[in-house]
């Protein structure tokens, strides 16, 4: 967090987005919409990347946030007719709020019994889903109408099934992402949760509220699955609890562990490369999921610190 | 004029009083140096002082107000603050961070987030780090700094606070003996600003520094006096300084 590398820095990240940017123009059409997929789950990991890599909180509920915010937006687009706009705006507002509820109760823990009672608050939120059958449709789940998925600018219509809008919406919310999280990183506020993770003992006695400050990175974490969940559900026009189950808490921790933990593009890299691999392995096999773990062993035994994070060890220490 | 006072202050470990009804007063402005083998209850009293750990009975005041309930970090607003053994420091960050999250702290404190402009920030942090000599490492990860330096780290985290009260938890345990007179020194020019409470072993440094000395055994106060008063102390020599 030094300031003498802030070209290299702008640079590669300015040349990321830039890359994705320029992307879409040559993707065949079905690598086209996986990258825009790709690109919503690396702001969710994002977002989990801030509490894991850089406050130090490790959660195995989070994938209620994104869902939060996934049936925020959905609902209200279908049932209440918001567009898209307001809705992806309370979706946001949905998985920041779920997070500021749920850390109020689970940040009074740490450790272990965190990762148990953000597990269990998942599990809570995914059982209520099913519970609530008639206005969720539960396992089945909503179909959202193409009509709620248009956005009316009075000049022109963004019309949320188009690819082209997707994705690009799809880089802008990654893009917002992960520049502030780059933001967060050279603030004060985020010189602070890096301190709660290397020794919350010190950063107490330096005269800091650390509940107050986990809870503003669990909001902000909460805010950013929101938002990923909120597209998603505007995107694909489908709100399911597939995405609250206990799958989707783990696979963004994955994700983050395959690309680096407190990495800023490690969430990214490891979101793409988990998505190809499930996907190289299934056209093989039905049981996919042995090469995953087989993959998960390898990268524990020679790359604890995640692909990115192996690179900044190695090559690139400057990499926030 | 009382800048700190506990009365029956105690604490117990399963059974274990490491802290038995101290009552203890510091006078603003002075150098107070406690002393005691170890397993005194040195390091436990001053822990309760600063908020790490609470009291199992007895109240604490600061500047005439209770204390005793009050979380550590807003200890640290009232100007209670405690520098760590060598280990507390944040090893994976820079100097500049280390002191920065000192720094930034008290401007938040005092001016709200208004305070925590960019440029004056910076200038706080590169002033402190000066005026313990660690400017030119400022973007050195405090990891790899020299022993002597990490420690000298640690009390700039403590000055850049604008302490009223510094607690030294032994600070010249590992120092080579001409980073001990420079110490000493540092510590003469904090005590003009600032009340010191100084944990310490090494003997010459405390009968060098401390204007009184405290000095504890199984939990309790053995004495209380000026240095050449616990020279002559015979109960202190039958359970210290070895009679």
């Amino acid at each position: 967090m030094t300031r003498d590398n802030t070209k290299p820095l702008l640079l590669l990240h300015v040349g990321l987005l830039l890359g994705l940017f320029l992307l879409q123009f040559v993707l065949p059409a079905y690598h086209h919409t996986n990258m825009t997929r790709i690109m919503l789950l690396a702001a969710y990991a994002t977002g989990y990347n801030i509490l894991v890599g850089y406050t130090g909180l490790l959660s195995l509920g989070h994938a209620m946030f994104f869902a939060a915010g996934l049936y925020g937006a959905g609902m209200a687009a279908q049932y209440i007719g918001l567009n898209p706009a307001a809705a992806l705006l309370l979706g946001i507002m949905c998985g920041a709020g779920l997070a500021l509820a749920a850390g109020l109760v689970a940040l009074r823990t740490a450790g272990v019994s965190f990762m148990i009672v953000t597990l269990m608050f998942a599990q809570a939120s995914y059982l209520l889903i099913l519970y609530f059958n008639d206005y969720t449709r539960g396992d089945e789940g909503i179909l959202l109408s193409e009509s709620s998925r248009r956005l009316d600018l009075g000049w022109a219509t963004l019309d949320f099934v188009q690819p082209t809008v997707r994705y690009n919406l799809a880089l802008l919310v990654f893009a917002a992402c992960l520049l502030g999280l780059l933001a967060l990183l050279r603030s004060p506020l985020g010189r602070v949760l890096v301190a709660i993770r290397e020794n919350p003992e010190r950063a107490k006695l330096l005269g800091y509220d650390i509940f107050r400050y986990k809870l503003m990175a669990l909001c902000i974490s909460g805010a950013m699955a929101g938002s990923a969940g909120a597209c998603f559900a505007l995107m694909f026009g489908y709100v399911g609890a597939t995405y609250a189950s206990i799958q989707y808490s783990i696979l963004v921790l994955l994700w983050v562990l395959l690309g680096g933990v407190g990495t800023a593009i490690g969430p990214l890299v490891g979101t793409v490369l988990m998505f190809y691999l499930v996907e190289t392995a299934s056209d093989y096999t039905s049981s996919y999921n042995l090469f995953v773990g087989l993959f998960l062993v390898l990268l524990v035994l020679f790359f604890p610190r995640g692909i990115v994070g192996w690179l900044r060890d190695r090559a690139v220490p400057w990499l926030p | 004029m009382k800048l700190l006072s506990t009365s029956g202050l105690a604490r117990e470990f399963g059974g274990i009083k490491a802290v038995d009804g101290v009552n203890f007063t510091l006078e603003q402005g002075e150098i107070r140096a406690i002393i005691g083998p170890n397993g005194a209850g040195k390091s436990t009293f001053v822990s309760l002082v600063c908020g790490r750990i609470g009291p199992s009975a007895g109240s604490i005041e600061f500047e005439g107000r209770d204390i005793t309930t009050m979380p550590p970090w807003r200890r640290v607003g009232l100007g209670i603050v405690y520098t760590f053994q060598i280990t507390s420091i944040f090893k994976n960050l820079s100097c500049f961070d280390n002191v920065a999250l000192a720094v930034q702290s008290k401007l938040l404190r005092e001016h709200g987030l208004r305070g925590l402009h960019h440029r004056r920030l910076r200038e706080s942090t590169m002033s402190t780090l000066e005026l313990v000599g660690l400017h030119p490492l400022s973007h050195t990860h405090a990891g790899t700094l020299a022993y002597g330096h990490q420690r000298l780290l640690e009390v700039a985290m403590g000055l850049a606070l604008s302490p009223k009260l510094l607690i030294m938890d032994e600070p010249t345990q590992g120092l080579a003996d001409s980073e001990i007179v420079e110490f000493c020194r540092l510590t003469r020019s904090i005590a003009e600003s600032a009340t010191v409470l100084l944990i310490e072993h090494n003997m010459s440094v405390v009968m060098e520094l401390a204007d009184r000395i405290t000095v504890m055994n199984a939990g309790s106060v053995l004495a209380e006096g000026t240095p050449q008063e616990i020279r002559r102390n015979a109960d202190v020599q039958a359970a210290y300084l070895g009679a």
